[in-house]
Protein backbone atom coordinates (compact mmCIF):
# COMPACT_ATOMS: atom_id res chain seq x y z
CA UNK A 1 0.00 0.00 0.00
CA UNK A 2 1.32 3.34 -1.26
CA UNK A 3 0.40 6.39 0.58
CA UNK A 4 3.48 8.46 -0.25
CA UNK A 5 2.83 11.81 -2.44
CA UNK A 6 4.62 14.32 -4.39
CA UNK A 7 3.49 17.86 -3.80
CA UNK A 8 5.25 20.10 -6.03
CA UNK A 9 8.11 18.70 -5.29
CA UNK A 10 7.68 17.57 -1.45
CA UNK A 11 7.46 13.93 -1.34
CA UNK A 12 5.91 13.49 1.71
CA UNK A 13 5.26 9.97 3.56
CA UNK A 14 1.60 10.31 4.04
CA UNK A 15 -0.85 13.20 2.66
CA UNK A 16 -1.57 14.78 5.70
CA UNK A 17 -0.16 18.15 7.10
CA UNK A 18 -1.20 20.43 9.78
CA UNK A 19 -2.26 23.68 8.70
CA UNK A 20 -0.81 27.31 9.49
CA UNK A 21 -1.86 28.75 12.87
CA UNK A 22 -3.09 25.83 14.61
CA UNK A 23 -0.09 23.87 14.98
CA UNK A 24 2.15 26.92 16.33
CA UNK A 25 6.02 25.98 15.31
CA UNK A 26 5.05 22.26 16.30
CA UNK A 27 6.41 22.38 20.02
CA UNK A 28 3.36 22.55 21.97
CA UNK A 29 1.77 19.54 19.96
CA UNK A 30 4.83 17.54 20.28
CA UNK A 31 3.86 16.32 23.67
CA UNK A 32 0.66 14.78 22.32
CA UNK A 33 1.64 13.22 19.06
CA UNK A 34 4.75 11.68 17.36
CA UNK A 35 5.65 14.51 14.71
CA UNK A 36 7.71 12.04 12.87
CA UNK A 37 3.75 10.50 11.45
CA UNK A 38 3.25 13.65 10.11
CA UNK A 39 3.53 14.03 5.97
CA UNK A 40 4.52 17.84 6.63
CA UNK A 41 4.12 20.63 8.99
CA UNK A 42 3.14 23.97 8.05
CA UNK A 43 4.22 26.36 10.30
CA UNK A 44 2.53 29.24 11.19
CA UNK A 45 2.16 32.59 9.44
CA UNK A 46 5.63 34.16 9.62
CA UNK A 47 6.97 37.42 8.70
CA UNK A 48 9.71 39.62 7.77
CA UNK A 49 9.47 41.07 11.49
CA UNK A 50 7.75 40.55 14.60
CA UNK A 51 4.20 41.00 14.73
CA UNK A 52 2.39 41.68 17.64
CA UNK A 53 -1.07 40.45 16.72
CA UNK A 54 -4.18 41.49 18.03
CA UNK A 55 -6.05 42.59 20.78
CA UNK A 56 -8.29 39.50 22.75
CA UNK A 57 -10.57 37.94 22.89
CA UNK A 58 -9.05 36.56 19.46
CA UNK A 59 -11.65 33.42 19.31
CA UNK A 60 -14.83 32.59 19.79
CA UNK A 61 -16.83 29.32 18.72
CA UNK A 62 -19.83 29.70 16.43
CA UNK A 63 -21.92 26.44 15.30
CA UNK A 64 -19.50 24.32 12.95
CA UNK A 65 -16.72 25.46 14.13
CA UNK A 66 -14.92 28.44 15.38
CA UNK A 67 -13.77 32.13 14.19
CA UNK A 68 -10.37 33.87 14.57
CA UNK A 69 -8.49 37.23 14.62
CA UNK A 70 -4.97 36.14 15.35
CA UNK A 71 -4.02 39.16 13.32
CA UNK A 72 -0.57 36.78 12.46
CA UNK A 73 1.20 37.70 15.87
CA UNK A 74 4.83 35.82 15.31
CA UNK A 75 8.41 36.43 16.40
CA UNK A 76 9.57 36.64 12.82
CA UNK A 77 11.46 34.80 10.78
CA UNK A 78 14.91 35.05 12.11
CA UNK A 79 13.98 34.37 15.04
CA UNK A 80 12.11 31.10 13.61
CA UNK A 81 14.95 30.42 11.60
CA UNK A 82 17.38 30.03 14.33
CA UNK A 83 15.19 28.77 17.59
CA UNK A 84 12.50 26.71 15.80
CA UNK A 85 13.79 25.76 12.57
CA UNK A 86 16.77 23.63 13.80
CA UNK A 87 14.59 22.10 16.68
CA UNK A 88 11.44 20.86 13.39
CA UNK A 89 14.14 19.78 11.65
CA UNK A 90 15.18 16.87 14.12
CA UNK A 91 11.65 15.16 13.20
CA UNK A 92 11.23 13.30 9.56
CA UNK A 93 9.02 15.01 8.34
CA UNK A 94 8.61 18.44 5.45
CA UNK A 95 8.66 21.51 6.91
CA UNK A 96 6.78 24.28 4.66
CA UNK A 97 7.05 27.44 5.69
CA UNK A 98 3.33 30.01 5.97
CA UNK A 99 4.63 33.31 4.67
CA UNK A 100 3.09 36.76 5.08
CA UNK A 101 3.30 40.27 4.48
CA UNK A 102 1.87 43.51 4.21
CA UNK A 103 3.46 44.70 0.89
CA UNK A 104 5.14 43.43 -2.36
CA UNK A 105 8.58 44.18 -0.93
CA UNK A 106 7.90 42.62 2.41
CA UNK A 107 6.39 39.30 0.60
CA UNK A 108 10.20 39.21 -1.37
CA UNK A 109 12.59 40.39 1.31
CA UNK A 110 11.05 37.71 3.67
CA UNK A 111 10.66 34.87 0.18
CA UNK A 112 15.06 35.67 -0.23
CA UNK A 113 15.61 35.02 3.46
CA UNK A 114 13.49 31.77 3.29
CA UNK A 115 15.23 30.42 -0.07
CA UNK A 116 18.47 30.25 1.94
CA UNK A 117 16.63 28.08 4.78
CA UNK A 118 16.82 24.32 5.21
CA UNK A 119 13.05 24.10 4.42
CA UNK A 120 10.68 21.82 1.85
CA UNK A 121 8.90 24.43 0.75
CA UNK A 122 6.60 28.21 1.30
CA UNK A 123 3.47 28.27 1.71
CA UNK A 124 2.59 32.06 0.32
CA UNK A 125 -0.03 33.29 2.62
CA UNK A 126 -2.38 35.56 0.48
CA UNK A 127 -4.90 35.33 2.20
CA UNK A 128 -5.21 36.45 5.89
CA UNK A 129 -8.74 38.50 7.06
CA UNK A 130 -7.34 39.02 9.65
CA UNK A 131 -4.58 41.75 8.97
CA UNK A 132 -5.53 45.16 7.33
CA UNK A 133 -2.78 45.88 4.96
CA UNK A 134 -1.38 43.24 2.55
CA UNK A 135 -2.41 39.48 2.33
CA UNK A 136 -6.37 40.05 1.31
CA UNK A 137 -5.00 42.75 -0.78
CA UNK A 138 -3.34 41.02 -3.69
CA UNK A 139 -5.24 37.80 -2.77
CA UNK A 140 -8.62 37.93 -4.05
CA UNK A 141 -8.23 38.67 -8.18
CA UNK A 142 -6.20 37.51 -10.84
CA UNK A 143 -4.09 40.15 -11.37
CA UNK A 144 -3.18 40.63 -7.97
CA UNK A 145 -2.00 37.03 -6.94
CA UNK A 146 0.25 36.76 -10.25
CA UNK A 147 2.15 39.89 -9.48
CA UNK A 148 3.02 39.25 -5.83
CA UNK A 149 3.41 35.34 -7.07
CA UNK A 150 5.66 36.31 -10.20
CA UNK A 151 8.01 38.62 -8.03
CA UNK A 152 8.27 35.94 -5.28
CA UNK A 153 9.03 33.30 -8.17
CA UNK A 154 12.04 35.51 -8.71
CA UNK A 155 13.98 35.52 -5.68
CA UNK A 156 12.41 31.95 -4.45
CA UNK A 157 14.34 29.97 -6.61
CA UNK A 158 15.41 26.67 -5.04
CA UNK A 159 11.77 26.02 -2.86
CA UNK A 160 8.49 25.22 -3.98
CA UNK A 161 6.15 27.86 -4.04
CA UNK A 162 2.41 26.71 -2.87
CA UNK A 163 -0.06 29.93 -2.78
CA UNK A 164 -2.79 29.73 -0.39
CA UNK A 165 -5.84 31.17 -1.46
CA UNK A 166 -8.66 32.54 0.05
CA UNK A 167 -12.42 31.77 -0.12
CA UNK A 168 -13.52 35.42 0.40
CA UNK A 169 -14.06 35.53 -3.91
CA UNK A 170 -17.22 34.85 -6.13
CA UNK A 171 -14.92 32.49 -8.37
CA UNK A 172 -11.38 31.09 -6.69
CA UNK A 173 -10.51 29.45 -9.91
CA UNK A 174 -9.27 33.19 -11.09
CA UNK A 175 -6.75 33.61 -8.16
CA UNK A 176 -5.89 30.05 -8.55
CA UNK A 177 -5.23 30.61 -12.36
CA UNK A 178 -3.32 33.58 -11.14
CA UNK A 179 -1.04 32.06 -8.81
CA UNK A 180 -0.56 29.42 -11.61
CA UNK A 181 0.40 31.79 -14.69
CA UNK A 182 2.79 33.22 -12.68
CA UNK A 183 4.77 29.93 -11.93
CA UNK A 184 3.99 28.85 -8.60
CA UNK A 185 4.55 25.17 -8.06
CA UNK A 186 1.02 24.49 -6.34
CA UNK A 187 -1.98 26.10 -4.46
CA UNK A 188 -3.26 25.54 -1.18
CA UNK A 189 -7.10 26.29 0.63
CA UNK A 190 -9.47 27.47 1.99
CA UNK A 191 -8.14 29.71 4.22
CA UNK A 192 -10.84 30.47 6.87
CA UNK A 193 -14.39 32.68 5.77
CA UNK A 194 -14.63 36.01 6.88
CA UNK A 195 -17.38 36.12 9.49
CA UNK A 196 -19.06 38.05 12.82
CA UNK A 197 -20.25 37.21 15.81
CA UNK A 198 -22.75 40.06 17.74
CA UNK A 199 -23.04 39.44 21.59
CA UNK A 200 -25.97 40.77 22.05
CA UNK A 201 -26.32 41.61 25.61
CA UNK A 202 -23.44 43.75 25.19
CA UNK A 203 -24.43 44.85 21.87
CA UNK A 204 -21.08 44.56 20.73
CA UNK A 205 -18.87 41.67 18.06
CA UNK A 206 -17.65 39.15 20.51
CA UNK A 207 -13.72 39.52 18.82
CA UNK A 208 -12.22 43.07 19.92
CA UNK A 209 -11.13 43.16 15.74
CA UNK A 210 -14.93 42.62 15.35
CA UNK A 211 -14.96 40.14 12.87
CA UNK A 212 -12.64 36.90 11.93
CA UNK A 213 -12.04 34.00 10.12
CA UNK A 214 -14.43 30.82 10.29
CA UNK A 215 -12.88 27.59 10.00
CA UNK A 216 -14.10 23.99 11.55
CA UNK A 217 -16.09 21.37 10.05
CA UNK A 218 -18.76 24.23 8.95
CA UNK A 219 -16.69 25.14 6.35
CA UNK A 220 -15.88 21.64 4.78
CA UNK A 221 -18.33 21.42 1.76
CA UNK A 222 -17.23 25.07 0.98
CA UNK A 223 -13.74 23.61 1.06
CA UNK A 224 -14.34 20.68 -1.27
CA UNK A 225 -16.28 22.53 -3.22
CA UNK A 226 -12.93 24.93 -4.26
CA UNK A 227 -10.94 22.21 -4.40
CA UNK A 228 -12.91 20.88 -7.17
CA UNK A 229 -13.44 23.86 -8.91
CA UNK A 230 -9.75 24.71 -8.99
CA UNK A 231 -9.07 21.36 -9.73
CA UNK A 232 -10.80 21.92 -13.12
CA UNK A 233 -9.37 24.66 -13.99
CA UNK A 234 -5.36 24.30 -13.20
CA UNK A 235 -2.90 22.02 -13.43
CA UNK A 236 -0.75 22.65 -10.52
CA UNK A 237 -1.35 20.54 -7.62
CA UNK A 238 -3.57 21.42 -4.98
CA UNK A 239 -3.28 20.90 -1.45
CA UNK A 240 -6.37 21.34 0.39
CA UNK A 241 -8.06 21.87 3.43
CA UNK A 242 -10.93 23.24 5.38
CA UNK A 243 -12.98 21.45 8.36
CA UNK A 244 -11.09 18.34 8.40
CA UNK A 245 -11.36 16.18 11.20
CA UNK A 246 -10.72 12.62 9.72
CA UNK A 247 -9.65 9.79 7.29
CA UNK A 248 -12.81 10.33 5.78
CA UNK A 249 -13.10 14.11 5.35
CA UNK A 250 -9.32 13.74 3.75
CA UNK A 251 -10.45 11.76 0.90
CA UNK A 252 -13.33 13.58 0.17
CA UNK A 253 -10.87 16.48 -0.79
CA UNK A 254 -8.64 13.96 -2.48
CA UNK A 255 -11.42 13.04 -4.76
CA UNK A 256 -12.09 16.63 -4.99
CA UNK A 257 -8.26 16.88 -6.56
CA UNK A 258 -6.28 17.58 -3.27
CA UNK A 259 -2.99 16.00 -3.91
CA UNK A 260 -1.89 16.65 0.23
CA UNK A 261 -4.35 17.92 2.95
CA UNK A 262 -4.28 20.03 5.93
CA UNK A 263 -5.69 20.00 9.28
CA UNK A 264 -6.53 22.69 10.80
CA UNK A 265 -9.08 23.96 14.10
CA UNK A 266 -9.54 20.23 14.54
CA UNK A 267 -6.33 20.21 16.18
CA UNK A 268 -7.70 21.82 19.22
CA UNK A 269 -10.84 19.32 19.67
CA UNK A 270 -8.39 16.40 19.36
CA UNK A 271 -4.50 16.52 19.24
CA UNK A 272 -4.68 12.92 17.43
CA UNK A 273 -6.50 14.18 14.95
CA UNK A 274 -3.88 14.43 11.97
CA UNK A 275 -2.67 10.75 13.20
CA UNK A 276 -5.93 9.23 13.36
CA UNK A 277 -6.36 11.12 9.74
CA UNK A 278 -3.49 8.77 8.72
CA UNK A 279 -4.86 5.97 9.86
CA UNK A 280 -8.42 6.52 8.69
CA UNK A 281 -7.04 7.08 4.95
CA UNK A 282 -5.22 3.71 5.37
CA UNK A 283 -8.84 2.15 6.73
CA UNK A 284 -10.15 3.81 3.65
CA UNK A 285 -7.44 2.23 0.54
CA UNK A 286 -7.85 -1.42 2.64
CA UNK A 287 -11.48 -1.35 2.15
CA UNK A 288 -11.62 -0.18 -1.49
CA UNK A 289 -8.28 -1.99 -1.96
CA UNK A 290 -6.41 1.15 -3.02
CA UNK A 291 -2.84 -0.25 -3.80
CA UNK A 292 -1.62 3.94 -4.71
CA UNK A 293 -3.10 6.75 -2.81
CA UNK A 294 -2.24 8.37 -6.30
CA UNK A 295 -4.86 6.79 -7.53
CA UNK A 296 -7.94 8.22 -6.19
CA UNK A 297 -6.75 12.37 -6.81
CA UNK A 298 -9.41 13.69 -8.76
CA UNK A 299 -11.80 10.87 -9.66
CA UNK A 300 -14.74 12.22 -8.38
CA UNK A 301 -17.35 11.21 -10.80
CA UNK A 302 -19.88 13.98 -11.23
CA UNK A 303 -23.61 13.55 -11.38
CA UNK B 1 -12.91 12.07 38.50
CA UNK B 2 -10.07 9.62 39.07
CA UNK B 3 -7.15 10.69 36.72
CA UNK B 4 -4.00 9.83 38.20
CA UNK B 5 -1.68 11.36 34.77
CA UNK B 6 -3.07 14.55 36.45
CA UNK B 7 -3.17 14.82 39.84
CA UNK B 8 0.54 13.54 39.85
CA UNK B 9 2.32 16.57 39.19
CA UNK B 10 -0.39 19.32 38.87
CA UNK B 11 -0.11 22.40 40.60
CA UNK B 12 -3.07 24.97 42.27
CA UNK B 13 -3.82 27.26 39.65
CA UNK B 14 -3.41 24.94 36.59
CA UNK B 15 -6.27 24.35 34.75
CA UNK B 16 -8.07 21.38 32.59
CA UNK B 17 -9.48 21.14 29.00
CA UNK B 18 -12.46 19.38 28.78
CA UNK B 19 -14.10 17.65 25.60
CA UNK B 20 -17.91 18.03 26.07
CA UNK B 21 -19.16 16.51 22.86
CA UNK B 22 -18.61 13.39 21.14
CA UNK B 23 -20.59 14.82 18.06
CA UNK B 24 -18.33 17.82 17.21
CA UNK B 25 -20.63 20.10 18.52
CA UNK B 26 -19.70 22.25 20.41
CA UNK B 27 -16.46 22.37 18.84
CA UNK B 28 -13.93 23.45 21.53
CA UNK B 29 -13.08 22.08 24.40
CA UNK B 30 -13.66 23.88 27.88
CA UNK B 31 -11.14 25.42 30.39
CA UNK B 32 -11.97 24.52 33.75
CA UNK B 33 -9.41 24.90 36.68
CA UNK B 34 -8.78 22.23 39.56
CA UNK B 35 -10.17 22.73 42.85
CA UNK B 36 -9.03 20.39 44.34
CA UNK B 37 -6.23 16.92 43.80
CA UNK B 38 -7.11 13.99 46.83
CA UNK B 39 -4.50 11.08 45.81
CA UNK B 40 -6.01 10.28 42.60
CA UNK B 41 -8.96 12.28 42.16
CA UNK B 42 -9.44 15.41 41.03
CA UNK B 43 -12.19 18.00 41.44
CA UNK B 44 -13.62 20.15 39.32
CA UNK B 45 -16.39 23.42 40.15
CA UNK B 46 -18.03 24.80 37.46
CA UNK B 47 -20.87 26.58 36.63
CA UNK B 48 -23.84 26.08 33.90
CA UNK B 49 -23.38 29.21 31.56
CA UNK B 50 -24.13 27.87 28.02
CA UNK B 51 -24.80 24.58 25.76
CA UNK B 52 -20.81 23.56 26.80
CA UNK B 53 -21.49 23.19 30.61
CA UNK B 54 -25.04 21.86 30.65
CA UNK B 55 -23.56 18.75 28.46
CA UNK B 56 -20.71 18.36 31.17
CA UNK B 57 -23.03 18.76 33.92
CA UNK B 58 -24.88 15.53 32.94
CA UNK B 59 -22.08 13.75 32.36
CA UNK B 60 -23.01 10.25 34.19
CA UNK B 61 -21.08 9.00 37.53
CA UNK B 62 -18.70 6.33 36.09
CA UNK B 63 -17.92 7.48 32.47
CA UNK B 64 -14.71 8.55 30.83
CA UNK B 65 -14.17 11.97 29.91
CA UNK B 66 -11.26 13.42 27.25
CA UNK B 67 -9.32 15.36 29.39
CA UNK B 68 -6.55 17.50 28.63
CA UNK B 69 -4.25 18.70 31.43
CA UNK B 70 -2.91 19.96 34.14
CA UNK B 71 -2.18 22.82 31.55
CA UNK B 72 -0.63 26.13 32.64
CA UNK B 73 3.31 26.80 33.41
CA UNK B 74 2.13 30.10 35.35
CA UNK B 75 0.57 28.83 38.50
CA UNK B 76 0.32 30.34 42.49
CA UNK B 77 3.55 29.91 44.01
CA UNK B 78 3.70 27.99 47.15
CA UNK B 79 6.19 28.58 49.51
CA UNK B 80 6.65 29.81 53.02
CA UNK B 81 5.86 33.35 53.55
CA UNK B 82 4.51 35.31 57.06
CA UNK B 83 1.57 36.33 55.87
CA UNK B 84 -0.57 36.00 52.63
CA UNK B 85 -4.19 37.16 51.88
CA UNK B 86 -5.98 34.81 49.31
CA UNK B 87 -9.39 36.82 47.75
CA UNK B 88 -11.45 35.10 45.53
CA UNK B 89 -14.67 36.66 43.78
CA UNK B 90 -17.80 34.16 42.81
CA UNK B 91 -16.06 30.64 40.45
CA UNK B 92 -12.78 32.48 41.24
CA UNK B 93 -13.41 30.86 45.16
CA UNK B 94 -12.60 27.26 43.44
CA UNK B 95 -9.14 27.00 42.28
CA UNK B 96 -7.94 28.75 45.54
CA UNK B 97 -8.60 25.78 47.58
CA UNK B 98 -6.00 23.69 46.69
CA UNK B 99 -3.47 26.63 46.80
CA UNK B 100 -5.06 27.26 50.87
CA UNK B 101 -4.55 23.58 51.41
CA UNK B 102 -1.00 23.52 49.95
CA UNK B 103 0.09 26.83 51.76
CA UNK B 104 -1.58 25.23 55.41
CA UNK B 105 1.82 25.13 57.64
CA UNK B 106 3.80 27.38 55.67
CA UNK B 107 2.53 30.98 56.33
CA UNK B 108 -0.31 32.71 57.79
CA UNK B 109 -3.42 32.61 55.93
CA UNK B 110 -6.66 35.12 55.92
CA UNK B 111 -8.97 34.10 53.04
CA UNK B 112 -11.15 36.20 51.82
CA UNK B 113 -14.23 34.90 49.52
CA UNK B 114 -16.98 37.15 47.88
CA UNK B 115 -20.63 36.55 46.32
CA UNK B 116 -23.41 37.65 44.44
CA UNK B 117 -25.70 36.40 47.12
CA UNK B 118 -26.64 33.81 49.33
CA UNK B 119 -27.87 31.25 46.97
CA UNK B 120 -24.15 30.89 44.73
CA UNK B 121 -22.02 30.58 48.10
CA UNK B 122 -19.85 27.69 47.97
CA UNK B 123 -16.84 25.65 49.44
CA UNK B 124 -17.22 27.60 52.51
CA UNK B 125 -17.11 24.46 54.91
CA UNK B 126 -14.36 22.98 52.88
CA UNK B 127 -12.32 26.16 53.22
CA UNK B 128 -13.35 25.87 56.77
CA UNK B 129 -12.22 22.32 57.41
CA UNK B 130 -8.21 23.68 56.09
CA UNK B 131 -8.29 25.64 59.49
CA UNK B 132 -6.83 28.86 58.08
CA UNK B 133 -6.30 32.17 60.72
CA UNK B 134 -8.86 34.28 59.08
CA UNK B 135 -11.92 33.01 56.96
CA UNK B 136 -14.25 35.97 55.78
CA UNK B 137 -17.34 34.97 52.98
CA UNK B 138 -18.80 38.55 51.86
CA UNK B 139 -22.13 38.77 49.64
CA UNK B 140 -22.57 42.29 47.81
CA UNK B 141 -26.11 42.14 48.84
CA UNK B 142 -25.57 41.02 52.26
CA UNK B 143 -27.58 38.00 52.41
CA UNK B 144 -24.89 35.72 53.78
CA UNK B 145 -22.17 36.12 56.63
CA UNK B 146 -20.48 40.28 55.96
CA UNK B 147 -22.45 42.63 53.22
CA UNK B 148 -20.00 44.13 50.76
CA UNK B 149 -17.23 43.18 48.23
CA UNK B 150 -14.07 40.85 49.41
CA UNK B 151 -11.61 42.76 48.59
CA UNK B 152 -12.73 45.91 51.27
CA UNK B 153 -12.27 43.44 54.15
CA UNK B 154 -9.11 42.39 52.75
CA UNK B 155 -7.68 45.89 52.61
CA UNK B 156 -8.60 46.80 55.86
CA UNK B 157 -6.80 43.70 57.45
CA UNK B 158 -3.79 44.89 55.47
CA UNK B 159 -3.80 47.91 56.99
CA UNK B 160 -3.50 47.00 60.34
CA UNK B 161 -1.37 43.62 59.55
CA UNK B 162 1.25 43.57 56.05
CA UNK B 163 0.92 40.74 54.04
CA UNK B 164 3.83 39.57 51.66
CA UNK B 165 1.67 38.40 49.05
CA UNK B 166 -1.65 38.63 47.53
CA UNK B 167 -3.25 35.48 45.63
CA UNK B 168 -6.82 36.41 43.69
CA UNK B 169 -8.87 34.50 41.14
CA UNK B 170 -12.35 36.21 40.12
CA UNK B 171 -14.26 38.22 37.65
CA UNK B 172 -12.24 41.39 36.00
CA UNK B 173 -13.39 44.05 37.42
CA UNK B 174 -12.18 42.51 40.97
CA UNK B 175 -9.11 41.75 39.67
CA UNK B 176 -8.37 45.11 38.01
CA UNK B 177 -9.16 46.69 41.57
CA UNK B 178 -6.75 44.49 43.45
CA UNK B 179 -4.08 45.08 41.06
CA UNK B 180 -4.18 48.70 41.30
CA UNK B 181 -4.45 47.81 45.12
CA UNK B 182 -1.43 45.72 45.44
CA UNK B 183 0.69 47.72 43.23
CA UNK B 184 -0.21 51.02 45.99
CA UNK B 185 0.79 49.14 48.58
CA UNK B 186 4.31 47.28 47.18
CA UNK B 187 2.44 43.75 47.54
CA UNK B 188 3.37 41.05 45.14
CA UNK B 189 0.11 39.85 43.76
CA UNK B 190 -0.48 37.03 42.04
CA UNK B 191 -4.05 36.76 39.73
CA UNK B 192 -5.73 34.26 37.89
CA UNK B 193 -6.78 35.39 34.44
CA UNK B 194 -9.32 33.76 32.09
CA UNK B 195 -9.56 33.94 28.53
CA UNK B 196 -11.59 32.44 25.30
CA UNK B 197 -8.84 29.70 24.32
CA UNK B 198 -8.91 27.66 21.28
CA UNK B 199 -5.89 24.99 21.94
CA UNK B 200 -5.36 25.53 25.20
CA UNK B 201 -1.46 24.43 24.94
CA UNK B 202 -0.13 27.69 23.24
CA UNK B 203 -0.38 26.82 19.47
CA UNK B 204 -3.16 28.75 17.91
CA UNK B 205 -2.39 31.85 20.31
CA UNK B 206 -5.99 32.63 20.88
CA UNK B 207 -5.84 33.49 24.52
CA UNK B 208 -3.75 36.58 24.45
CA UNK B 209 -3.02 39.12 27.45
CA UNK B 210 -0.76 42.08 27.18
CA UNK B 211 2.41 41.86 28.98
CA UNK B 212 5.40 44.50 30.14
CA UNK B 213 8.79 42.79 29.24
CA UNK B 214 11.98 44.48 29.70
CA UNK B 215 9.33 47.96 28.85
CA UNK B 216 8.25 46.20 25.82
CA UNK B 217 4.76 45.37 25.85
CA UNK B 218 3.91 41.90 24.04
CA UNK B 219 1.40 39.42 24.20
CA UNK B 220 1.51 36.30 26.25
CA UNK B 221 -0.85 33.68 26.09
CA UNK B 222 -3.41 32.22 29.38
CA UNK B 223 -3.86 28.91 28.82
CA UNK B 224 0.46 28.77 28.62
CA UNK B 225 2.15 31.25 30.44
CA UNK B 226 -0.88 32.08 32.41
CA UNK B 227 -3.30 31.39 33.73
CA UNK B 228 -1.95 32.82 36.81
CA UNK B 229 0.26 35.92 36.61
CA UNK B 230 1.77 38.68 38.44
CA UNK B 231 -0.41 41.15 38.34
CA UNK B 232 2.26 43.65 38.11
CA UNK B 233 3.39 42.27 34.29
CA UNK B 234 -0.57 42.17 32.87
CA UNK B 235 -2.92 45.08 31.43
CA UNK B 236 -6.12 43.20 31.15
C1 LIG C 1 -8.31 29.15 32.70
C2 LIG C 1 -9.79 29.11 32.93
C3 LIG C 1 -10.31 28.50 34.05
C4 LIG C 1 -11.68 28.45 34.28
N1 LIG C 1 -12.13 27.82 35.41
C5 LIG C 1 -13.46 27.73 35.64
C6 LIG C 1 -13.94 27.04 36.81
O1 LIG C 1 -13.17 26.50 37.61
N2 LIG C 1 -15.29 26.98 37.01
C7 LIG C 1 -16.17 27.58 36.13
O2 LIG C 1 -17.38 27.49 36.36
N3 LIG C 1 -15.74 28.23 35.02
C8 LIG C 1 -14.40 28.32 34.76
N4 LIG C 1 -13.96 28.98 33.62
C9 LIG C 1 -14.96 29.56 32.70
C10 LIG C 1 -15.49 28.44 31.78
O3 LIG C 1 -14.47 28.02 30.91
C11 LIG C 1 -16.67 28.96 30.94
O4 LIG C 1 -17.74 29.27 31.79
C12 LIG C 1 -17.12 27.89 29.95
O5 LIG C 1 -16.16 27.71 28.95
C13 LIG C 1 -18.45 28.28 29.30
O6 LIG C 1 -18.78 27.30 28.32
P1 LIG C 1 -20.28 27.12 27.85
O7 LIG C 1 -20.30 26.23 26.68
O8 LIG C 1 -21.11 26.73 29.00
O9 LIG C 1 -20.73 28.59 27.48
P2 LIG C 1 -20.83 29.28 26.05
O10 LIG C 1 -21.07 30.71 26.32
O11 LIG C 1 -21.79 28.56 25.18
O12 LIG C 1 -19.39 29.10 25.46
C14 LIG C 1 -19.08 29.57 24.16
C15 LIG C 1 -17.56 29.67 24.02
O13 LIG C 1 -17.04 30.72 24.82
C16 LIG C 1 -16.09 30.25 25.74
N5 LIG C 1 -16.27 30.93 27.03
C17 LIG C 1 -17.43 31.37 27.56
N6 LIG C 1 -17.20 31.95 28.76
C18 LIG C 1 -15.88 31.90 28.98
C19 LIG C 1 -15.01 32.35 30.03
N7 LIG C 1 -15.47 32.96 31.10
N8 LIG C 1 -13.68 32.13 29.91
C20 LIG C 1 -13.19 31.49 28.83
N9 LIG C 1 -13.96 31.06 27.80
C21 LIG C 1 -15.27 31.26 27.88
C22 LIG C 1 -16.38 28.77 25.86
O14 LIG C 1 -15.25 28.02 26.30
C23 LIG C 1 -16.79 28.43 24.46
O15 LIG C 1 -15.68 28.28 23.62
C24 LIG C 1 -12.58 29.05 33.37
C25 LIG C 1 -12.07 29.68 32.23
C26 LIG C 1 -10.70 29.72 32.01
C27 LIG C 1 -10.17 30.39 30.79
C1 LIG D 1 -6.28 30.06 15.04
C2 LIG D 1 -6.00 29.99 13.56
C3 LIG D 1 -4.87 30.63 13.03
C4 LIG D 1 -4.58 30.58 11.67
N1 LIG D 1 -3.45 31.19 11.19
C5 LIG D 1 -3.15 31.10 9.86
C6 LIG D 1 -1.94 31.67 9.35
O1 LIG D 1 -1.11 32.22 10.09
N2 LIG D 1 -1.69 31.57 8.02
C7 LIG D 1 -2.57 30.94 7.17
O2 LIG D 1 -2.30 30.87 5.98
N3 LIG D 1 -3.70 30.38 7.63
C8 LIG D 1 -4.02 30.44 8.96
N4 LIG D 1 -5.18 29.87 9.42
C9 LIG D 1 -6.08 29.16 8.48
C10 LIG D 1 -5.85 27.65 8.50
O3 LIG D 1 -4.53 27.32 8.12
C11 LIG D 1 -6.85 26.92 7.58
O4 LIG D 1 -6.67 27.37 6.27
C12 LIG D 1 -8.28 27.16 7.98
O5 LIG D 1 -8.41 27.19 9.37
C13 LIG D 1 -9.24 26.10 7.43
O6 LIG D 1 -8.96 24.81 7.93
P1 LIG D 1 -9.71 24.15 9.20
O7 LIG D 1 -11.17 24.30 8.97
O8 LIG D 1 -9.25 22.73 9.23
O9 LIG D 1 -9.27 24.91 10.40
C14 LIG D 1 -5.48 29.89 10.79
C15 LIG D 1 -6.61 29.25 11.32
C16 LIG D 1 -6.88 29.29 12.68
C17 LIG D 1 -8.10 28.59 13.21
S1 LIG E 1 -5.70 28.71 23.67
FE1 LIG E 1 -4.36 28.40 22.01
S2 LIG E 1 -2.70 29.62 22.66
FE2 LIG E 1 -3.97 29.67 24.40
Amino acid sequence: MNTQVNLCGIKMKNPVTVASGTFGYGREYADYIDLNRLGGIITKGTSLKPRMGNPSPRICEVPGGMLNSIGLQNPGVEYFAENDLPWLRKFDTKIIVNACGSTIDEYVELCRILNKLDIDGVELNLSCPNVKAGCLAFGTTYEGVKEVTSQVKKVLTDKPLIVKLTPNVTDITLPAKGAEDAGADGVSGINTLLGMKIDIDKKRPVLANNTGGFSGPGIRSIGVRMVYQMSKAISIPILGMGGITNGDDAIEYMLAGATAVSIGSSNFADPETSIKTIEGIEKYMKKHNIEDINSIIGTVQMN
Amino acid sequence: MRAPEITKDAKPGQFLELKVSETGEPFLRRPISINSIDGDLVTIIFAVKGKGTELLSKVEVGKKIDIMGPLGKGVFEVQEYNNVAIIGGGLGSYPLYELTKRLKGKTSINVYLGFRDKSVVTCEKEFEEIGVNKLVIATDDGSYKEKGFAIDFMKKDIEEHMVDRIFACGPTPMLRAIKKYAEENNIPCQVSLEERMGCGIGACLGCAVKVKEDGNEVYKHVCKDGPVFFAKDVDF
